[in-house]
Parts: structure tokens; sequence; C-alpha cells
């Protein structure tokens, strides 16, 4: 195993990072299910305020990583983990973590819709109330409309906040666990495939949500799809085999790629 | 539509095909099979049940003698000998010693209760001439429902005389459809054939006419027994008492509410199935209100929080085998621990009630588990991603949706905890206990430990109350069964 800590890849230093803080460093994140290492010595330095894209193909380990970020891997029993990830310089694996804190922090955001089978008020409500975020009943009723406003649902349901968040349509409902996600007004939102399930219309509002909504929060978001990475991020990590093949400028990764694995993966040789 | 259509062989498609309809109709005709069997056993209950919701009284005027009954003090009076005193009085043709004593066991042992219970009611009563039911023994009760005997009634055709024989008495006349053991009524007297004699029928007097004159047709009738007199528990004579009293429309037949109301007897028209009834909702109310937080509360630390490792594996393994474990096991831990190390009264609802409670909790924390299972993992994710610990997820989210299926496997526990009787033999519910228990420590006995109990009986009277206990037993089931389902689809409905 490497001992010497990889530095962070950040070669050339791309332009997005130059201009933003970084939020999230990870430095020689090694994660292992059982036997198996699912991530091997990745660094990688995340930007605040821009879309940051994890593309690769299925297994390389980029949903696993993501996971890392906010410590959801740890209700996977066999799942270990080594190295660190620090947001904002405060290593999240600390044992003074608390990992329910950490979570309200980085909201994060499933492939597959997951609105809990409770009133779309309540979904977005959850959060709030049990980290105690609002003061009083209309402080809540506040929080639950502007979240709603932020992903522009409230239009389409303001007059059914009291139905069921599963009678939603599929971009209806992938649109109300964003808000729930940023009704607790996270610093950064980890987003896991999340059009993956959703047909082209409700995949294109999506990304235009997440395009607003990366003005005040750092997004991390895995995909397949490289269109889609192309259309919403800022940056893009290849991920190959657990490994972190290269991050950089999206416009970089996709046009000129430094690395002959990235290129076979973008022009389809592979994946 | 054409031969360009098919593809591969057609005998393995056409064999093919066959299997599958071959697979239907035995699922048909096994599901056709449960049903009748079902069915058949359902209507045996129900209609050997059916008699023992039904009674048979006799209506008599009593006068409430002052002088036998202190209006002040009702409850010592002497209630029996007033309606053995009125019984009497209904039927004055019954003179013998031997007769008026037979007369009275028509009655039931406990005749005189309901009167004592309507005066003690209302003490004004005493002094005055009441009309009122008055149970009849679980024996007549029996004849009255055509158990002992068929009786047909026919009405004389052609003239007969009468004439004194001795003892006995010779009939001639139009007595050619008579048989020997046929019971005639004539001139408010009753007299059995006996044998052919010089030129007419003897006859033995059950009852002694009042004249001897000649009774032309229609003005005498002829009482015709299936079951001869030695083969059932009720002479010729009751029976001719009875008849007369029918006659006069003194007997009723009434809803045997008191089945309902009262605990055990001795007698069958007294018995009922109350006190079981109410044993069994305790014992069963305190093996819920212990089974199911426990057994959900394991199933949760189980499935959610123990770590993986040997000793949790341990424990889910003996779990499940308790769940196999003969429930006569459990009786006897009940009895070592509940009843000798802990001292708790034997025979109580809570001892029987703690039983059950060891004995479905296996059931409940499986179902539970189960039932928490299947709730999908993304909505705990959900919950956790929003920054919910990991408690707050399970009971907030994962709980309700594993509620339907806990409440399933737990009315299916509890309808096994009711169905149960071994284990509480054990611990000694199996006594014989008249009175309803109105505490968790008072002796009690539950409703199939009761069916256990009636059907061992001798008397033919207990038959159909047992099986009115069963379809008892089955209702409460039912109405359990029912209730659960109301509240999964609540639950379920919700969303």
């Amino acid at each position: 195993m490497n001992i010497m800590p990889q530095t962070i890849v950040t070669p050339e230093k791309p332009r997005i990072m130059a201009e933003r803080p970084i939020k999230i460093v990870a430095r020689d994140v090694n994660v292992y299910y059982g036997e198996k290492q699912a991530i091997k010595n990745v660094s990688i330095g995340i930007p605040d305020r821009a879309v940051s894209a994890f593309i690769g193909p299925s297994g390389c380990g980029k949903s696993t990583f993501l996971r890392a970020i906010n410590r959801m891997n740890d209700t996977i029993p066999t799942c270990r983990m080594t190295g660190e990830i620090a947001i904002d310089g405060k290593n999240v694996y600390d044992r003074d973590v608390d990992v329910v804190q950490l979570r309200a922090r980085v909201g994060m955001v499933f492939q597959k819709p997951n609105p809990f089978p409770k009133s779309i008020f309540e979904n977005v409500a959850y959060g709030p109330r049990i980290h105690g975020l609002a003061r009083n009943k209309s402080d809540l009723e506040d929080i639950v409309v502007t979240s709603l406003k932020r992903t522009s649902l409230f239009e389409e349901v303001k007059d059914r906040l009291g139905h069921s968040g599963t009678s939603l349509s599929g971009g209806q409902q992938q649109r109300l666990c964003i808000a729930r996600a940023i009704a607790v007004n996270p610093e950064a939102i980890l987003m896991d495939e999340p059009c993956s399930s959703l047909d082209p219309i409700a995949t294109a509002k999506i990304e235009e949500l997440i395009d607003e909504l990366r003005q005040n929060f750092c997004i991390v978001i895995v995909t397949h799809s490289m269109q889609q990475a192309a259309r919403v991020s800022q940056l893009a990590a290849f991920f190959h085999l657990g490994h972190l093949v290269e991050f950089g400028d999206t416009d970089e990764i996709f046009t000129a790629p430094r690395e002959k694995r990235t290129q076979d993966y973008i022009t389809g040789r592979f994946g | 539509m054409t031969d360009t259509f098919k593809k591969g062989d057609p005998k393995l498609i056409a064999r093919r095909y066959r299997a599958e309809r071959r697979f239907r109709a035995y699922g048909a005709a096994a599901l056709g099979l449960t049903a009748l069997f079902l069915a058949i056993l359902i209507a045996d209950i129900v209609v050997k049940a059916w008699p023992a919701f039904f009674e048979h009284r006799v209506i008599m005027k009593i006068a409430i003698d002052p002088a036998r009954v202190d209006a002040k003090d009702p409850i010592k009076g002497d209630f029996e000998g007033l309606v053995k005193d009125a019984f009497r009085a209904a039927l004055p043709a019954v003179t013998s010693r031997g007769d008026k004593k037979k007369l009275s066991g028509l009655l039931s042992v406990g005749a005189a209760d309901d009167l004592r219970r309507m005066v003690v009611n209302e003490p004004g009563l005493v002094g005055t001439e009441v009309t009122a039911p008055v149970l009849l023994s679980a024996n007549v009760d029996l004849y009255l429902k055509g158990q002992q005997t068929g009786t047909a009634l026919r009405l004389g055709g052609g003239t007969i005389q009468i004439a004194e024989a001795g003892e006995d008495y010779l009939l001639t006349g139009a007595i050619g459809s008579l048989v020997a053991g046929e019971v005639v009524r004539v001139n408010g007297g009753a007299l059995r054939i006996a044998a052919a004699a010089a030129g007419g029928l003897k006859a033995e007097a059950l009852v002694r006419p009042a004249t001897l004159n000649a009774a032309t047709a229609g003005q005498w009738d002829v009482l015709a027994f299936s079951v001869a007199e030695a083969g059932r528990r009720i002479s010729d004579r009751e029976i001719v008492w009875l008849e007369s009293l029918k006659d006069r429309g003194a007997i009723e037949k009434a809803v045997a509410w008191r089945f309902f109301a009262s605990g055990d007897s001795r007698e069958p028209e007294l018995a009922g199935i109350r006190g079981a009834l109410v044993g069994s909702l305790l014992a069963v109310a305190v093996a819920l209100a212990l089974s199911l937080p426990l057994g959900v509360a394991a199933a949760i630390y189980l499935e959610q929080f123990a770590p993986k490792n040997r000793l949790t594996e341990v424990i889910e393994v003996n779990i499940n085998n308790l769940a196999a474990v003969p429930s006569i096991i459990f009786g006897l831990l009940g009895l070592a621990v509940f009843l000798n190390f802990f001292g708790l009264p034997r025979s109580a609802a809570l001892a029987g009630g703690l039983v059950l409670a060891l004995l479905v909790l296996p059931t409940i924390i499986i179902a539970a588990r189960a039932a928490l299972k299947s709730v999908p993992p993304s909505i705990a994710e959900a919950a956790l991603g929003v920054g919910a610990s990991h408690q707050q997820a399970v009971f907030h989210h994962m709980l309700p949706l594993a509620l339907p299926g806990i409440l399933t496997g737990t009315i299916l526990a509890v309808a096994r905890a009711l169905g149960e009787t071994a284990p509480l033999l054990m611990i000694g519910m199996v006594a014989f206990i008249v009175d309803i228990p109105r505490n968790l420590t008072d002796a009690a006995t539950v409703l199939p430990v009761q069916i256990f109990l009636w059907s061992d009986l001798p008397e033919i009277a207990f038959q159909s109350r047992t099986a009115a206990a069963i379809v008892v037993l089955l209702a409460v089931l039912f109405c359990l069964n029912a209730v659960a389902i109301y509240l999964r689809k609540r639950f379920e409905r919700r969303w």
C-alpha cells in the first residue's frame, strides 16, 4: 500500500478551483467492503459553490466515494475506510464528529426518488423538525414553502401539501427529495445519479435546478450520463476501478483529457 | 395465424400447455376440497351447537307468600318451595309421593334462582301473584328439543270404551291401530297399552282418567314414541305430564341468554360460557400487553441495532427454535417459574397470560423482524440522509411502515394463544370454576379448556354446549381477525 500521501489531484489548478475556496478535501481515502477494496488511495479537493461530477463505468467506486463523504457507508456493516475526508478543514471521521450533524450539513439525494410515505409537507418539514431549525409552526411553514419554491415544486403542489409524497410523478418526487435535502440548509449536497430513473423532461428540470442550486451549495453529482456531466458540472472526476484517474475542469476533461483511460471512456471505447 | 408464425416443436408446446392446465386443475381441486371440508366442519359445529342457544321454561303463576319470603330480606326466601308448590299445582293429577318427587325433578336445580333475582330486584312483588317462566331441567329440555325420543301425536279414530280391571284398565272398541307401548290420553288420564287381553287391550294408568265414559273419535288421542322407555332418560309418565303442560301452552322456548351470562355449572341447563370467555380475554390481554412491546422491541434491536456477531446469531437461532417448541413445555416452564418460584396464584389469568406471552413472543419477534426487513432500505437511507439518527429513522419511518405486518403477525399469535390448551393445563387452569373471574388473580379458565372439560362430560346436554362453546371461540377469533384486517387496512390506507 502506498504510504506516502498522494498529492491532491489539482494539477495545473483548474480554473474553477482557482476562483472558489475548496470545501471538501479527501486524503488517501481507501474504502473496503469486507476483503474487496472499492476505493484506492483517492485524494481530491472539491470546491464550494460549484457542481463537481463523478463519472466512470459501473462499479468504479464513484458512488462509494460519494457516500463516504457524509458517512452513509457507516450503515453498511462490512464497510471499512482509511484516510480522511475534511469539510472546511474538519475531518468528518474524527471521533468527536456527530454523524447526525454531519448529515445535516451534507445533504443527500438518492438514485431512486425516495420520499417518505407521508404528506408532501411532512417530507420537507421532517429535517428541520428533527434538527430544531424552526422555532414555531409558521417558521416551519416558511421553511417548507421556501424549499419547495427553490425546487420550483411549490406551484405544482401548493394545493395538495397534505397529499402523500409518493403520489407525485417520478420527477416531482425527486425534486421533493431535493427540497427535503435543502430544507435543513446544508452546505453541500451529494447527488447519487439523481436522474437515472427519470424521463428526459424531468431530467432537464432537475438539471436546471442543480444549476440554480450551485449558486449557494457545494454540489457533488454522480452520473452515468456524460452529456449530463457536461451540461451541469464545472468540474469532473473520472473514476476507474477504484482509482481517481483524472480531475479537472469539465471542459478540459471532455475536450482534452490528459489520461488515456479518460479519453477511452469518454469516446466510448470502454465502460 | 399462418404457418410462418409457428416456431419450435409443436409437441413440446402442447405438452407445456397441458402441464399448465393440469397444474391449474390441481390447484382448483385442492382449493375446492379445502372449502368443502371447512364448510362441512362449520356446518356440523353450528348444527350441533344450535340447540344450546335455546332453553325451555314452564310459565307458571306463583304466589309470593309473605310467610315464606320476607319482604325486608327477600334473598333468603324459600323460593324453591314456592316454585315446587306452584309446579305441583299446575299438575293436580299428580298425587302420589313418588310422582311428586319426580315432578320436581323436571325443574332445573337452579329453577328458583330467576324468581329470587326477580323478587330481590323488586321486593314489592312479595304478597302478589306473579306469572314467571321457570327453567326446566336439561333432561326435559333435551326431550322438548326432540333429542330423547320422537313423539308422534295422532287423534283417536272411532269410539273406545274404558273399563277398570283391577289396578289397570281394559280398552275395547276402536283399538285396531293401537300398539303396545303407546299412550292413550282419554278423559284427563293417560293409559299405556301393555298387552292384548280378553276382548281388548290391557292398559296401565300413567295418570288415572277422571271418568270411565266412552270416548268418541276426536275425544281421545295417542302418543307414540320412537324410542322405548328403557332407552331414554325420561319416563312415559313424565312425558305425559310435559305434553299436558305443552297442550296448555305453558311451556315456552326462548333464547338461552344465560349461556352467555353465567359461569360453568354441573347442571347443563345452567352452565354458561361467560367465565371462560372472561378468563380467555384476561389471559390474552396479559399476554398481548407483555409480548407485543417486548417482541417488537426485541425485533427492532435484533434487526437494526444488534452487532452481527456469534452471540446475536445464537440468539436468533434460538428464537426461531423457540417458536417451534411444543406448547406444553411452556406450561411446565410457567409452572416452575411463575407458580413455584414467583408464587403466583394457581389457575389465575395472570399466570396463564404470562405463559401465553412466553409462547407467542418468538412468533411476534419473527413476524416483526420480517415486517421490518421488508421496509424498503431507501426509506431508512432517506431519513439518515437528512440527518435523522438511527433510532429516529427506525421509529419515525420504518416502524410505521412495518406496523401492518407486525399487526398481522401479532393477531396470528394471539389467535394461537386464544386456542392454546396444553400449557394452561400445567398451571391449573383446567379446574372446574363456577365464578366469573373479576381480576387477574382470580381462578379462571379459558375457552379451549372449557371446551375440553365439557367434551369430557357424560351428559348428552353438554354435547351441544361443547359445540356452542366452539362457536363462541370461533366467533371471538373471527372478531379478532376482523379487527386486525381493519387496523391493517387503516394503516395501509393512510398513504
